[in-house]
Formats: structure tokens, C-alpha cells, sequence
């Protein structure tokens, strides 16, 4: 039983005014931008929602954020099951676990240009090894600058490479932290494999699964540097997700208002998404 | 061996392959990557690391990362180990949306707020420092922190600050002799992933540094597009980013798979 004590925010008080240092001030200067209008000079005026409207409107803007859905979609429904599957595979003790666990962990800790970096390498038509076998073994033409579906493909199978760890580590804690007694009162009523799956591995996953989809939302709706290293967003617009296309638009040409009013949408939806997947997911609790 | 071992040891060739094919190209001269294809480096060479390792904006990449990671992972846990103790212990006026306003922070896109943060960090003259970078990551590295301590918190019986209190003790003394003690597994948990999400960022990285700090994720894309196509020296810089994590793994290995489990949303 918790206490009730105000001195709570003295404790509280130093990652207060940290988070809120690197929060509010960024945010608030995407606030002022997102509703003024500038002609250089740094000279502002006020444009109200005119931005916001325009970004709402703008068929670009539909089209990145049905790009960016479709990939967080894909990446969700192969890397969720899939860490399932290889965390119920896993040994559960002994020297190997340790072993699995490292070469697992090895991608999560790669820098993000990296990752991108060493997938463009990989996959180069003629040098690189899934190039090479992808074309000259297999005889199927595979070139990421000229083919929008090889594009899609590899900017997919990058994320499963580079995310699906995380899944499996999540979904293991919650495996080895089953007791052994439920295991056994399942053998001694003769439940089947998909029984002890579906009645006790998959309730005592949940709240572990609801944190892995959770952070595999944000993550993957944000994602930025691994595409843009190895597609550039190419070809065309075919790859260019939320995060590259609001940077084309801030850095690229400058336009603020719009990027800033893009930020502000792009934000409030992934809120919206983790907050309405957060409480359906917990609402059966306590 | 059965044979549902065949699926994690898939995964694990899968996970290899392109690191695999990094390590061989980092070993091979210029003229053989741009020559055709080998599987195994025909003629083995080590003129990438030397060039690494001899000139000094390679070398001073890494050395920039390796300081602003652990400022930054030393600021986050300090600052999250009393903030945990007070989510864990306390109930106090608003705690429960003040945790999950801390969590929202790393829903931002990083992209939404480089430019931003430039400004910020410009204005306040921190900027092209380490601490910059150190502050910056603070932002989604101090609500993880905070998450995972608390969780570990919340599993030490209440019983132990009462006894101590019993026993004489101060509370910064009970804090930091017995309290610090019982969760340093909560600890190394913690800073395994304020390290690893501050190791692999770049965006803000990028942004907040310009000479003195700049980080080896940086070093890298300059050389990129500067040098032309020197993929065998990008492939020997992104198998050296790759050792510092390998090493922090491999001493938190008992505790990876349990950090994420014990903290509550």
C-alpha cells in the first residue's frame, strides 16, 4: 500500500525539469511555427489554422501517411507473431540461453545509419551477398533504385532483422516467469499444445505483448534514419514514410509552418493510436 | 535435438548474415568489393581499421559518442533513481498523468523536433558540446529509466524502508547504503538500455554537434558521400560502432530478458 505524501515531488522534481526542458520548450516552438506565416527576415505573422488545414488537404500528406500505415501495419503483423514463435522455440535454461539471448540482442544495439548502411551493402545487385544470390542464383531481378517493390520488400525485411529481438526478448520474460506448477496441472488434465498456448502462455504474455506492439507503434511510425540511409525514400516518393517527407519538407524547402503543422498532426495521431490501444488492452484489468 | 531448435537457430543465421557480409567486406581491398563478387576475402587487409585508428576524426567519433552515452546514462539514472522511488512508494497530487506524460515523450518523432532542439541548444550556448547530446537524449531515455526502476522498485517489500528507519537510518543513508544495493540488478538493467538507446540514435546527434563533439555515426555519413565509394572503410567503421554494444551485452545477459517484464505501463 502506497502512502500519501506531496514530498513525492521533490523526488520527482529533477526528471521534471529535465523531460520538460527537452519537451515543452521544442514543442512549443513547433506551436508558434505551426500557426505563422514567414517571409524571411524573421519577420512572422499570424496565420491561424491555415497551415493545418492546408496539410489536412494536401494529397501528399494522405499519401506519406498511407505509406507510413501500411508499413507499421506489415512490420506489426510479421514481427509480433513471429517473436512469439521464436521465444516458445527458445531453450528455457542451460548455457544456450545466454548464447540465444546475445546474438539476439547483437541488432538492437547497432546504430541506426549503421543498420541502414550494412543493409545497402548487403544488398547491392552485383557485390552484395543478397544481391548477388537474389539475381545471379536465383535469376529473379532484384534492384532497389529502379523497383518500388524491392524497395518495399527490403525496407521490410530490414525492420523484421532489426526489431522482431525485441519481441522475442519481451515475450520470453513473460514465458519464464510462468511458474512450472501451471505446466504441470496442464499434463495432468491432458491439455494439448494449443491449450497450454492459449489458456496460459498467451494471458500471462499480454501485458509484456501489449508493451512490445506499443513501442514497435511508436518506433515504427517514427522511423526515419534506417530508410532514408538505404532508400533516400526512393524510388520516386515510393518509400518516403511520415518522418522523411516532413524533413524534405522542413529542411528541404524550408516551409515551417507546414512541417510544423505536419509534426503536430503526425504526434497527436500516434498519441491517439497508443492511448486507444493502451486502454483496450488494460481495460479488463483490476 | 529436437527439432523445434531448428526455428531460434533460423533466426539467429538470419540475424548474422548481413553482419557477416559487413565484417568480410571491412577485411577486403577497394579494388576486390568493386571488382566482382567473393564470398571470402580474397586477399585479406587491414588498411580500413588503420585509417580508422591512425586519423583522428575517425578516432575522435567514437571517443565523442563513448563520452556523451555515459554522461547521458549517468544524468538519466540519477535523476530517475529518486523520481522511481517516489512512483513506487508515494501517492502524491497527479502522479499517475504525470507518468504518463513522461511516457508520451518517446512517442515525439525525433525528425519533428531536430530543428527545434537546434534553437534551443544554440540559445542556451550548448551547443557542438557532449552535454548537449547527454541533455538531448535525457528526453526518451529518462521516462525508460524511470519505467524500469520503478518496476523493480515496486517488487522490494515496503517492509525494508520501515525496518531501516527502525534501525536509526537517515533516509539519504538508508537511500544509498541499502536501498541502491537490493535493485542493482533494476540498475544495470536501466542503464543497459539508456546506453543502448543513446548509442544508436543519430538524428539529434547529428543536429546538436558540428566539430568538437561530433559523434562516429556522423564521421560516417560525411565520409560516405564525401569519399566516394569507399565501402570497405564505411564497413570497417560500422563493425567497430557494433563492439561497444557486444561488450555491454554480454554482462547484462541475465537481466535483459527481465527489464522490460518488471516494469508496469
Amino acid at each position: 500500500m502506497k502512502t500519501e505524501n506531496q514530498r513525492g515531488w521533490l523526488f520527482v522534481l529533477p526528471v521534471l525539469i529535465l523531460v520538460a526542458f527537452n519537451a515543452l520548450v521544442p514543442l512549443m516552438t513547433v506551436v508558434n511555427y505551426s500557426v505563422q506565416e514567414t517571409f524571411g527576415d524573421n519577420l512572422f505573422f499570424w496565420h491561424g489554422v491555415g497551415w493545418f488545414e492546408d496539410v489536412l488537404r494536401s494529397d501528399r500528406f494522405h499519401a506519406a501517411l498511407g505509406r507510413q500505415a501500411l508499413f507499421t501495419f506489415t512490420i506489426l503483423l510479421i514481427e509480433v507473431p513471429l517473436g512469439v514463435a521464436i521465444a516458445l522455440a527458445m531453450p528455457r535454461k542451460g548455457f544456450w540461453v545466454s548464447v540465444c539471448l546475445v546474438l539476439m540482442a547483437l541488432p538492437l544495439l547497432i546504430p541506426w545509419n549503421v543498420v541502414g548502411a550494412m543493409w545497402n551493402i548487403f544488398t547491392l545487385p552485383d557485390i552484395g551477398l543478397l544481391g548477388y544470390f537474389m539475381n545471379h542464383v536465383l535469376g529473379i531481378d532484384y534492384n532497389m533504385t529502379q523497383s518500388p517493390l524491392a524497395a518495399w520488400v527490403t525496407i521490410i525485411v530490414m525492420d523484421v532483422w532489426h526489431w522482431t529481438s525485441l519481441v522475442v526478448l519481451l515475450a520470453y520474460a513473460g514465458l519464464i516467469s510462468i511458474p512450472e506448477a501451471y505446466y504441470q496441472a496442464a499434463k495432468i488434465d491432458g491439455a494439448s499444445n494449443w491449450a497450454v498456448f492459449r489458456y496460459i502462455q498467451l494471458p500471462k504474455m499480454k501485458r509484456v505483448l501489449t508493451i512490445a506492439v506499443l513501442l514497435r507503434f511508436m518506433d515504427s511510425f517514427n522511423i526515419y534514419t534506417e530508410p532514408f540511409v538505404l532508400t533516400g525514400g526512393g524510388p520516386g516518393n515510393s518509400t518516403t514514410l511520415l518522418s522523411i517527407d516532413l524533413v524534405k519538407v522542413a529542411l528541404g524547402q524550408f516551409d515551417l509552418g507546414i512541417a510544423a503543422a505536419m509534426s503536430l498532426i503526425y504526434f497527436a495521431f500516434t498519441l491517439l493510436v497508443s492511448w486507444l490501444f493502451y486502454t483496450i488492452m488494460t481495460r479488463n484489468e483490476q | 535435438m529436437r527439432p523445434r531448435a531448428l526455428i531460434p537457430i533460423l533466426y539467429i543465421l538470419f540475424l548474422l548474415l548481413p553482419i557477416y557480409w559487413l565484417v568480410a567486406m571491412s577485411f577486403k581491398t577497394t579494388n576486390e568489393i568493386l571488382g566482382g563478387f567473393s564470398l571470402f576475402p580474397q586477399e585479406w587487409t587491414f588498411a580500413s581499421y588503420r585509417t580508422i585508428f591512425t586519423d583522428p576524426t575517425w578516432y575522435w567519433g567514437y571517443i565523442n559518442s563513448i563520452i556523451y552515452v555515459s554522461l547521458n546514462t549517468v544524468i538519466s539514472l540519477l535523476a530517475a533513481l529518486p523520481a522511481a522511488y517516489a512512483f513506487s512508494r508515494f501517492r502524491f497530487l497527479g502522479d499517475k498523468h504525470l507518468f504518463f506524460w513522461l511516457l508520451t515523450n518517446r512517442m515525439a518523432p525525433a525528425a519533428v523536433f531536430a530543428l527545434p532542439f537546434f534553437q534551443l541548444y544554440s540559445a542556451v550556448g550548448l551547443f557542438d558540446t557532449h552535454l548537449a547530446v547527454a541533455l538531448a537524449h535525457c528526453l526518451f531515455n529518462i521516462p525508460l529509466a524511470v519505467w524500469i526502476l520503478e518496476g523493480f522498485m515496486s517488487g522490494v517489500p515496503k517492509e525494508l524502508d520501515e525496518t531501516a528507519y527502525v534501525d536509526g537510518y537517515s533516509f539519504p543513508r538508508f537511500f544509498i547504503r541499502i536501498f541502491v544495493p537490493t535493485i542493482k540488478a533494476g540498475i544495470g538493467v536501466a542503464a543497459f538500455f539508456c546506453f543502448m538507446f543513446s548509442w544508436v540514435e543519430l538524428l539529434l546527434a547529428k543536429t546538436l554537434t558540428a566539430v568538437e563533439a561530433k559523434p562516429i555515426a556522423a564521421v560516417m555519413t560525411r565520409t560516405a558521400s564525401s569519399a566516394g565509394y569507399e565501402l570497405g572503410l564505411l564497413a570497417a567503421a560500422g563493425v567497430l560502432t557494433i563492439i561497444p554494444g557486444a561488450i555491454v551485452i554480454w554482462f547484462v545477459r541475465n537481466y535483459i530478458a527481465k527489464g522490460f517484464a518488471l516494469g508496469r505501463v
